[in-house]
């Protein structure tokens, strides 16, 4: 690909100097290398570096520029700058508090996600080695622990944006579906009577926005099913 | 308290159940319903009464109406909870929406046993 020009239409607000956020149309020459959004952004900085926006590792692991792209939540380092229509609308994670630009504060996303204990609970003494997991035990962990918290999927969620403070959203729950699954786990139950309640696991009406917009191809609304066949085993 | 948020009811699943129970009565009531509207000799009032005035029919109508209150009522209160934030006010709309249903339950049971 060759050098060519893109434009852009960038939600951009400063708090310290604008009074409301504006949308920004610019458009900027990219090199033959460029082959990403963000690289495309990246380029843009160096013309115009008060557009703020967080990246860091570039290639989809940390998800840190996770934004809204044409309207679709995103990674940038992940989207093909070639593959998108013009002029290219980007606006901050919907339904979160914006920082500044195209950073938002994901203190409620991650409030959500520490909610459910994303950790181990075995009281066991420790094992010399390591706690076993036969391979099929382990198989069910597959499409859950890949989640990196780029928070794409709960802030494309309706539930969420209505009650980001008591619904747990799609990240959190595929989370909890993670160590529900786990069988070296020893607080089924509890993370099971954490989660039956019409907030935090049932504000979830099967829309599937987070399964469209997962950059990692994992599926959130298939874990939440599986929270909820848990919690009838458990019942009947 | 005042900021304090309050999650923890420890209910949701017997509404999820019920509310996916009552979907599939309501499904398959919809199609008896219809097989019986058209196998009717005529369109009447006589062969319309003689209809419901079968007892199973009416067992299976009544049934229907109770599934379809009972689905509101989640559906409903989702709604409230969704959308109305003072307490105050939602627990006002949640017992007039409980009362309004269990009124039109016994409405409908008036209408189907007057037949």
């Amino acid at each position: 690909m060759s050098k060519r020009t893109v434009q852009f239409k960038i939600y951009r607000y400063d708090p310290d100097r604008d009074e409301k956020p504006y949308m920004q149309d610019i458009s900027v020459e990219l090199e033959a290398s460029d082959k990403k959004l963000l690289d495309a952004l990246v380029r843009l900085k160096s013309v115009d570096d008060s557009l703020s926006f967080r990246r860091s590792c570039r290639e989809g692991v940390c998800g840190s520029d996770a934004m809204n792209i044409n309207g679709k939540n995103g990674l940038a380092c992940l989207t093909d700058i070639d593959g998108l229509p013009q002029p290219i609308v980007l606006r901050p994670l919907p339904g979160l508090p914006v920082i500044r630009d195209l950073i938002v504060d994901m203190t409620q996303f991650f409030k959500q996600y520490h909610s459910i204990k994303p950790y181990l609970v075995n009281n066991d003494p420790a094992p010399e080695r390591e706690r076993l997991q036969t391979p099929e035990d382990r198989e069910e962990l597959n499409g859950l622990y890949e989640c990196i918290l780029c928070a794409c999927c709960s802030t494309s969620c309706p539930s969420f944006w209505w009650n980001p403070d008591k619904f747990v959203g799609p990240a959190g729950l595929l989370a909890a579906y993670r160590f529900i699954a786990d069988t070296r786990d020893q607080a089924t139950n509890e993370r099971l009577d954490n989660l039956e309640d019409p907030y935090r696991l049932f504000r979830c009406h099967t829309i599937m926005n987070c399964v469209d917009v997962c950059p990692k191809g994992l599926n959130p609304t298939r874990a939440i099913g599986k929270i909820k066949d848990a919690m009838v085993r458990r019942a009947v | 308290m005042v900021n304090r948020i309050l999650v923890g009811a420890h209910y949701g699943l017997k509404d999820w159940i019920v509310q996916r129970a009552t979907a599939v009565y309501m499904a398959v009531y919809t199609l008896v319903f219809a097989a019986c509207a058209l196998a009717l000799p005529e369109f009447s009032f006589e062969s319309w009464s003689a209809l419901f005035g079968n007892g199973v029919f009416k067992f299976l109508t009544f049934l229907f109406f109770l599934a379809l209150f009972y689905h509101a009522w989640i559906g409903v209160r989702d709604l409230w909870m969704d959308y109305v934030k003072p307490v105050g006010v939602r627990l006002t709309l949640h017992v007039v929406t409980i009362f309004l249903l269990v009124g039109y339950a016994g409405w409908a049971a008036q209408i189907l046993w007057r037949l």
